[in-house]
């Protein structure tokens, strides 16, 4: 049995942990770039996980490829528009704001501006309406009314 | 035999379901009292019958029975015990039995905590607790049966998702789902006050302590798995905004705002439409929470086995309650006209500040959860929607919430003077500036979120004090202190909750901003300073485990020669699921945890080796804890316990016939 196990253990390939002490690049300017902008890439085969946080190998090759572009000398926006060709818009963590996207970032903006101009609304009648103890009887509250008053007259026209 | 015997169980209790659902109804419709019964001796019934089919699917896993077709998937006789008994609802069958079972225990807790409901009322709640159990069951028995049999059993199980073998997994679905489907019993008032037309201040009061009990084992459970995270998935991250997260967070939003909302119902008779509405909203994004983690339309850590037609069916389900309560909301809401008055500065307007806040914010969340999906459909473009765009987009409701909160919580009822209320705040603004100020100082970046994070925080927490202090009145210390201590539980649970807001606000910024990480290689024996601690490789070796096998590091932490603590952060490997995991070696502390995570062997014989340094950790989950604990301290409140109290008066006070 353990033997088995042992078999099945080598026939694993064991993972590479998230950023790796050999991938790390020697200039620390370069390096604190390439971790800011590895934060908005997406590991392809994770789930909503950025490359630097990932032990996937798909994410490690993106992290080397980060890299590479930033030391050839690329700026930061050229370095992602790079990765953005080769992997697809699917790769960015952060969605641009560019065509219908403009209406996710607006979103909620919008819907805080249209859910204050009803609250202010609201607020502003529950100031003005008439107060509940002036309120007016309902239909069926007058008419049992009209009953108990009746009921009451015709008792003191009896008597 | 006993696993055909929970399969039967579970389809008996289909049938009580359908009896809950129908007789009730029409009970309370024609008043006849014997009817309405039934839906009491219903709910009780399918709480018995469904706690035996989820017992006779805990024993198959227990004994290992492989050939149960589910046991064989999620199970290994190798695994420990409590994963065995906890695999039950590691998985899509069997979570939706706990689901289910959870349900119907909330369903009977009405029918016997209910004592005080208006008979029609109560009658009504059950019936549609009913239902909603009716069409979980029926989704269970038509496309997710736990209890389908093997013809060949295989000698041994699949073994469960290493990553799920954790004591985590015991107790962070459990509460999850006590707090997704107590929200159910609030949908089931809801949409009983809307067949009624009836809402009042007697409705607020008893709607409320549901949510409060619903938004407490919501707020645990979310805390346990976002701790769990944090030491399981190697780098101590605490919040993904994975779609299942985010599904978990949309009804705790909205459950939020209903519990505030609800208040206004109870003490001033206005705000009900908008609660009535939030109370369906709520139970509603529990159930798209569902369709997201069962359907496989979006992808996550957390997604169950994907089946389309699972999917279907959950977005029926969906449909049928949202659609229907929100048509009946339509017909009925314009019925339920505010009474109390009360000025633009009020208790009032800032609990309706309170609300439009949380509920954007769950607009915002809910809008980047589907995004990906909409710019799919409509334009075909793959997108991803992540951390940078709820941290943008999602933040600044949170920090316009904390800024107003100390502020609301002061205001009186009806008619507020607002300086008055800032007056009684301007030293726990002081002082929370002064924190922020010294938080900058101290802080060696120039980011401004940690003095930020701060600084809100402290004006939170000091918030809520100065309000405990205002509560007690003039006079000698002693006697303000003495009036602090006998304030009804309802002030002291609201007192604990904003300040427990508070603290994990801060906590969440100071992680954020101020953590420090290293990652280098390293030989046994090699030291390295981490923020001021001295951590030493002192060894590293290979161990076998009960299903598993593992590579054992061990960290020597110092601080200025003196021994701090020793860790073992692990590499696992189990061979059945073919599956890694790491296990972090973790230094907790009060205001720090020290995080150490084991790597590879390099080629020339050393490891690579990650540490953190993670400032104020255990305070972002202390911070949940301690607004759960207020939610607790509330329930506690008098005004829940009379109503308790006096139906069991009235029970006595019945003469023996």
């Amino acid at each position: 049995m353990i033997r088995a196990l042992a078999l099945s253990l080598a026939l694993i390939a064991t993972p590479v942990l998230a950023v790796q002490p050999d991938e790390i690049l020697a200039d620390p300017v370069l390096e604190a770039r390439a971790r800011d902008l590895s934060k908005d890439l997406r590991c392809l085969v994770c789930r909503n996980e950025n490359i630097d946080d990932s032990n996937a190998d798909l994410a490690r090759d993106l992290r080397l490829l980060l890299r590479e572009r930033l030391v050839a000398g690329d700026s930061d926006a050229a370095a992602i528009a790079y990765i953005v060709d080769r992997y697809g818009e699917y790769v960015l963590l952060n969605p641009t704001s560019k065509g219908a996207n403009l209406l996710l970032w607006i979103a909620g903006p919008v819907m805080l501006l249209v859910g204050g101009g009803i609250a202010l609304a609201y607020l502003r009648r529950r100031r003005s309406e008439t107060d509940s103890t002036t309120e007016a009887l309902t239909p069926e509250e007058e008419k049992r009314l009209a009953e108990i008053l009746n009921a009451e007259n015709a008792q003191t026209n009896n008597s | 035999m006993i696993v055909e015997f929970g399969h039967f169980a579970l389809i008996l209790a289909f049938f009580v379901a359908l009896l809950q659902t129908v007789m009730p109804m029409i009970g309370a419709q024609k008043r006849w009292s014997g009817w309405m019964a039934v839906g009491e001796a219903a709910a009780v019934v399918q709480v018995l019958l469904v706690a035996a089919s989820f017992a006779a699917l805990t024993y198959a896993f227990v004994i290992s029975d492989f050939s149960v077709a589910l046991v064989v998937a999620n199970s290994h006789t190798l695994k420990p015990m409590l994963y065995k008994i906890s695999g039950v609802w590691g998985n899509h069958e069997g979570s939706l039995l706990l689901w289910v079972l959870i349900l119907a225990v909330f369903g009977a807790s009405v029918a016997w905590f209910g004592g005080n409901l208006p008979p029609t009322l109560r009658a009504r709640v059950i019936a549609v607790q009913g239902s909603i159990g009716l069409a979980f069951i029926a989704f269970m028995l038509l496309t997710s049966n736990p209890f389908l049999r093997l013809e060949t059993p295989p000698f041994n199980g699949q073994d469960l998702n290493p990553l799920l073998q954790d004591p985590g997994l015991a107790f962070h679905p459990p509460f999850l789902y006590l707090g997704y489907v107590g929200l159910s019993v609030a949908f089931s008032f809801a949409v009983a006050a809307l067949i009624e037309g009836r809402v009042d201040a007697a409705w607020g009061r008893w709607v409320r302590p549901w949510t409060l009990a619903a938004w407490v084992f919501l707020t645990i459970g979310i805390a346990l798995g976002s701790w769990w995270a944090y030491y399981e998935l190697g780098w101590g991250g605490f919040w993904f905004w994975d779609p299942v997260e985010n599904a978990s967070f949309m009804p705790w939003l909205i459950g939020a705002a209903l519990l505030h909302s609800a208040i206004v119902v109870e003490k001033r008779e206005a705000l009900k439409a908008w609660t009535i509405l939030l109370a369906i909203l709520a139970f509603g994004f529990s159930l798209i929470g569902t369709f997201i983690v069962r359907s496989g339309v979006i992808t996550s850590v957390h997604a169950f086995a994907n089946d389309p037609e699972r999917g279907v069916f959950i977005l029926l389900i969906l449909a049928f309650f949202m659609g229907g309560a929100l048509m009946l909301f339509a017909a009925r809401a314009s019925a339920m006209e505010a009474k109390g008055l009360f000025a633009p500065v009020s208790r009032e307007s800032a609990l309706v500040a309170n609300n439009l806040l949380l509920a954007v914010s769950c607009f915002v969340v809910f809008v980047g959860t589907i995004w990906p999906l909409v710019a799919e459909l409509l334009w075909d473009r793959k997108l991803s929607v992540g951390e940078p765009f709820f941290n943008a987009a999602f933040t600044p409701f949170m920090i316009a919430l904390a800024l107003l909160l100390p502020v609301g919580a002061l205001l009186p009822w009806k008619r507020a003077v607002l300086s008055r209320s800032l007056r009684a705040l301007w030293p726990a603004a002081v002082l929370a500036l002064a924190l922020a100020l010294l938080g900058y100082a101290m802080q060696t970046g120039r980011s401004a979120l940690g003095p930020i994070g701060l600084g809100l925080g402290a004006w939170v927490v000091f918030g809520a004090l100065t309000e405990l202090w205002q509560r007690a009145g003039r006079g000698a210390l002693g006697a303000r202190l003495g009036r602090i201590a006998r304030l009804p539980r309802a002030d002291w649970g609201k007192a604990v909750a904003h300040a427990g807001f508070g603290v994990t606000v801060f906590a969440v910024a100071a992680m954020m901003a101020w953590q420090v990480e290293d990652i280098r290689t390293m030989n046994v024996g090699e030291s390295f300073d981490l923020h001021g601690y001295s951590v030493t490789l002192a060894a590293v070796e290979k161990e076998t485990g009960p299903n598993y096998f593992t590579t054992k590091a061990a960290f020597d932490i110092t601080r200025d020669g003196a021994a701090v603590a020793t860790v073992y952060p692990e590499k696992r490997v189990y061979p059945v699921a073919g599956m890694p995991t790491t296990e972090a070696g973790i230094d907790y502390g009060f205001t720090r945890d020290l995080y150490l995570v084991i790597g590879d062997a390099q080629a020339n014989g050393s490891w690579a080796v990650r540490s953190y340094f993670k400032p104020f950790a255990n305070w972002i989950w202390g911070g949940a804890i301690l607004m759960a604990f207020g939610g607790v301290i509330s329930l506690a409140d008098r005004r829940y316990r009379i109503a308790a109290g006096q139906r069991a008066r009235k029970l006595q006070g019945v003469p023996a016939e």
